[in-house]
């Protein structure tokens, strides 16, 4: 039986009806890991220990008659900027490349007692900064779907391993589009919470006003499913919110797009859209209008400003949560200081890598005395002008519809030297991550040379149900999902 | 010019910074415990030393002190206030950011009354302690061979009390802090000891010439470790200002280290080398929210303050001033003293008792009223027994007191173990003072004529016979009816 194609819904269904049993299922996804891995290099590392032992104990409890969740069995691969308690946290950072986790994050002990089963450690930018995961320390993740383009980023790693089949979920984590982004790119299902929606504890921080930890999922049940799991306040994270999780997966339905009302956000169907892209968007309009769903054309005038204002908060955060890694207490020391100062030079010159100093650097001087009001203090005014415009549209429609991005995936190495254009990849993706609400990607085409192309649904603050529901109609109309099954692995099989 | 000089006046003005270490139980944002004295980085955990990952969440007991503190100077307790990361690298900190409190203090506008003279309290806020660094070959940081860090401290609640410069000699600033201490012991929210850095006290000093309205360029001075450093501390910065004025020069705006051996200030470092501290809110935490009700239950907790009792105690009790003094200082000798008045005793006596040989007792075996086996029950009964008659005073200081702090005894057992019972039978001690005055001629003498000053001397006498157990008071009745 081949498992690695299967959905974690139909593991889960296996592995509760006693098909297959949990030990059976990690070998076959360690088999495809090491059939692939050479090819994608999406892991940072291998958490086999971890895994062995929780199949051996899912395995116990299956044979005494336990009845176990709906996640119970599925492999699940995390991004290396996650805690899991015992294995390191590398960040893709060469300063933490010897960290080990001495706790465990929220969202992954929620998962391991579900009944979910660790892999690896996914690959991804250093800090979660980027958009193609080429600013790792360690290695450079290929798009499954073309070896020779990104996967997208930062949670590049997460979402190449979902598409190539190593997994068949996987949690990455959401600044500005770092889910959304590489799902788009690699043909799967990405989605960020609102933002409290998934405790941030044992998230390592990149702008902790943005950070999301968000599902991947090759379809919108696995997403649901995933999301379902993690989702909760969680005292440990004040910033949580203290409000009930509802059922996303019991109420995935074709039918219930029917009578809502989808915005098209003008703005983002303008100039530096590809036109495959716009093409792909228009069709999936169509799509969702024979869903019976009413598609108007919306503007937010504020959205144009979301690169420069999230560019200087999410800096400005990060030039502080950065500041920990110093040498003295965990991570990398540089050799050779006499003194405490040169340590702490010579450990950060030595230790992040030239995306993670410019942010670092950008942020430091937002927050300068004498910058403070022009940038951060401006920043956080306009980014409550975005909010406000978000607000106004949703009392109009009930979902925000555009792009994910505004290309498929790009080459290796093509923008590389021109971080401007790299931080433009993210310009459909950032706007819901500064107001903190719910956006999915979901994969609704492809360009002419095959690439996967993604659209992104946004909804009110905590209505992950209304964009579940309506990626889950979308995804059942679209008939990519064969395309996708047949697809997903391109290159690599 | 010299001369000219040489005759201005100077106006020292002084400004507090205190730091006062909560007495939570756990830190203010993780559940470590606060104690101190522990072994090394014993009480730490993952979010206190900043691990990658963690978050803060703020322990509601620390809101509760720093309001109850707020309340107690006479400050606007803010509704609404949040917190912010002030940022700065050094190794005691480990995420190189403090969790402090920049723009929006949870308390301000208040005032302390210091002998009459208003000193005005801008803003207090909370925040968390740095951990503690010891050097090897060195005293500082640079410079020595290796530095250790022990992170118990980190995270140790911190609440910070500033004043405005309205302070304007060091024993003011000395009187400022003294009740400023007596009143955080009296809330029952921190140790107050300078020693061990459990309050900790930075002085903003400046000088102008008297009748300046504008104020000199100041100077911070760190690392006052006793209110007898405090004074000296401002003295000595006092005197350096004045030196470079009155030479022409001008001085610098920075901080300074007051050094306990030399009693001198030193640079630490100039405006220049200053930190900027890249103030941004904390995106951690979410913005503090503060109920009108939180407020008014914290209210109803604040006892009498020792400023309060230092004014009713002369008022209500008839103590002078100083006599009101020692009783307050220490909040659980005051509310002793007061139990023991409710109890029916003598106002001014249990005072004079509590005053003179309990505290000569406490110091002795360095305890306090707390650590004492005596009730407040007890020393009332002590007093009731003088009052009717039953003992004198002598016998209760030197043979009934001793045991009852010590192991609390009843009065009432101690008298009747050791038969210390008062003679008040006049048939009996008649005798006796018959004897007394025959066997003594010569001093006789001068009694009758009038000596009143050898009256002591009889007394003494008769005492020495009966053991001490003669009521002074029959036996004076007694020589002046036997005299006649």
């Amino acid at each position: 039986m081949t498992i690695i194609n299967k959905s974690a819904k139909e593991i889960n269904k296996l592995f509760i009806n006693k098909e297959i049993s949990a030990k059976e299922i990690i070998d076959s996804f360690y088999k495809q890991i090491e059939l692939i891995e050479p090819k994608i290099q999406a892991l940072t590392s291998l958490t086999k220990e971890l895994a062995y032992r929780q199949a051996e104990e899912l395995d116990k409890r299956i044979s005494k008659g336990e009845k176990l969740g709906p996640i119970a069995g599925v492999p699940i691969v995390i991004k290396d900027v996650i805690c899991v308690k015992g294995f390191s946290a590398t960040c893709g950072s060469k300063i933490l490349e010897n960290f080990i986790a001495p706790y465990e994050a929220t969202a992954t002990g929620k998962l391991w007692d579900a009944g979910a089963i660790c892999l690896a450690k996914s690959n991804m930018d250093e800090f979660a900064m980027g958009s193609s995961t080429e600013n790792s320390a360690f290695k450079k993740t290929k798009n499954p779907w073309n070896l020779n383009t990104v996967p997208g980023g930062s949670s590049g790693g997460s979402a190449a391993s979902v598409a190539s089949m190593e997994t068949p979920i996987s949690l990455g984590t959401d600044t500005g589009g770092s889910v959304r982004q590489p799902a788009s790119f690699c043909g799967v299902v990405g989605l960020k919470p609102t933002y409290g929606r998934v405790s941030r504890f044992g998230l390592i921080a990149f702008a902790s006003s943005l950070d999301q930890i968000g599902p991947f999922a090759r379809n919108v049940y696995d997403a649901a499913l995933t999301l379902q799991v993690i989702s909760g306040y969680d005292p440990k994270d004040t910033t949580s919110l203290n409000v009930e999780v509802p059922d996303y997966i019991s109420r995935l339905n074709v039918n219930t797009v029917k009578g809502k009302k989808i915005g098209l956000i003008k703005e983002l169907m303008g100039e530096g859209i590809d036109a495959e892209v716009k093409k792909a968007i228009e069709v999936s309009v169509r799509l969702f209008k024979d869903l019976g769903a009413e598609v108007v054309e919306v503007s937010l005038p504020n959205i144009k400003y979301s690169l420069p204002v999230y560019y200087i908060i999410a800096t400005a955060e990060a030039s502080s949560n950065l500041a920990r890694y110093d040498g003295v207490k965990y991570g990398l020391r540089a050799d050779g200081a006499k003194e405490v100062l040169p340590m702490y030079t010579k450990t950060r010159q030595s230790g992040f890598g030239p995306e993670v100093k410019r942010r670092i650097m950008l942020g430091t001087y937002a927050l300068s005395s004498g910058y403070y009001d022009a940038y951060y203090k401006k920043a956080q005014q306009v980014r409550k002008l975005v909010t406000q415009d978000f607000l106004n549209t949703f009392e109009k429609v009930d979902l925000l519809l555009t792009p994910t991005c505004p290309t498929t995936a790009f080459e290796l190495g093509a923008k590389v030297d021109d971080p401007l254009s790299m931080y433009l990849s993210d310009i459909a993706t950032i706007p819901a991550s500064l107001a903190g609400l719910p956006s999915v990607s979901v994969p609704c085409g492809f360009d002419s040379k095959n690439m996967p192309i993604g659209l992104q649904l946004t909804a009110p603050s905590l209505s992950e149900e209304l964009l579940l529901d309506a990626a889950y109609a979308f995804e059942s109309v679209c008939n990519l999902s064969e395309k996708l099954k047949d697809k997903h692995a391109v290159g690599v099989v | 010019m010299t001369a000219i000089k040489s005759k201005t006046e100077y106006e020292t003005v002084i400004g507090l910074e205190v730091h006062a270490q909560l007495k939570t139980k756990t830190k203010i944002f993780c559940s470590c415990p606060v104690d101190f004295g522990a072994e090394p980085n014993t009480n730490v955990c993952p979010v206190c030393l900043g691990m990658p990952g963690v978050l803060p969440v703020l322990n509601r007991q620390v809101v509760a002190y720093a309001i109850k503190t707020g309340l107690a100077l006479n400050c606007t307790v803010t509704k609404h206030c949040k917190f912010d990361r002030k940022q700065y690298f050094y190794p005691d900190l480990p995420k190189n950011y403090q969790i402090s409190q920049y723009d929006q203090p949870i308390c301000e506008n208040g005032y302390l009354e210091v002998s009459g003279k208003r000193i005005e309290i801008q803003r207090i806020h909370m925040e968390e302690d740095a951990g503690k660094l010891v050097h090897a070959g060195s005293d500082r940081l640079h410079g020595s061979d290796y530095s250790l860090v022990d992170y118990n401290r980190t995270g140790t609640p911190l609440i910070e009390i500033v004043s405005m410069p309205d302070i304007r000699s060091a024993e003011e600033a000395k009187e400022y802090a003294q009740l400023l201490r007596s009143i955080l012991r009296y809330l029952d929210v921190c140790d107050g000891n300078l020693e061990e850095g459990s309050m900790r006290c930075d002085v903003n000093v400046s000088i102008r010439p008297i009748g300046s309205t504008t104020f000199g360029t100041r100077c911070e001075i760190k690392n006052v470790n006793s209110f007898k450093s405090l004074i000296r501390a401002t003295e000595s910065e006092v005197e350096r200002q004045k030196e470079i004025i009155e030479s022409g020069g001008r001085i610098i705006q920075e901080t300074r280290l007051f050094e306990e051996n030399s009693g001198k200030t030193v640079s630490m470092r100039s405006k220049e080398e200053a930190h900027d501290y890249r103030y941004f809110p904390e995106p951690d935490l979410v913005p503090l929210e503060i109920s009108a009700q939180w407020i008014n239950e914290i209210k109803e907790t604040i006892p009498e303050l020792p400023n309060q009792k230092k004014l009713r105690y002369p008022k209500d009790y008839g103590l002078n001033s100083e006599e009101a003094k020692v009783l307050i200082e220490d909040r659980n000798l005051a509310e002793f003293y007061e139990a023991v008045i409710r109890l029916g005793a003598n106002a001014k006596k249990a005072a004079n008792w509590l005053i003179g040989p309990v505290t000569a007792y406490m110091k002795e075996h360095k305890t306090d009223i707390l650590n004492c086996c005596m009730t407040p029950k007890q020393l009332a009964d002590l007093l009731g027994f003088i009052e009717k008659g039953a003992i004198n005073d002598n016998i209760a200081k030197t043979e009934i007191l001793e045991e009852l702090l010590g192991q609390g005894t009843d009065s009432e057992e101690i008298i009747k173990q050791k038969g210390l019972a008062q003679i008040t039978d006049t048939s009996a001690l008649k005798e006796a003072v018959k004897e007394v005055l025959e066997s003594n001629p010569t001093q006789l003498k001068d009694l009758k004529e009038g000596k009143e000053k050898i009256r002591g001397f009889f007394v003494g006498q008769v005492m020495k016979k009966t053991g001490g157990k003669a009521s002074p008071q029959i036996v004076n009745a007694l020589i002046d009816e036997l005299i006649k």
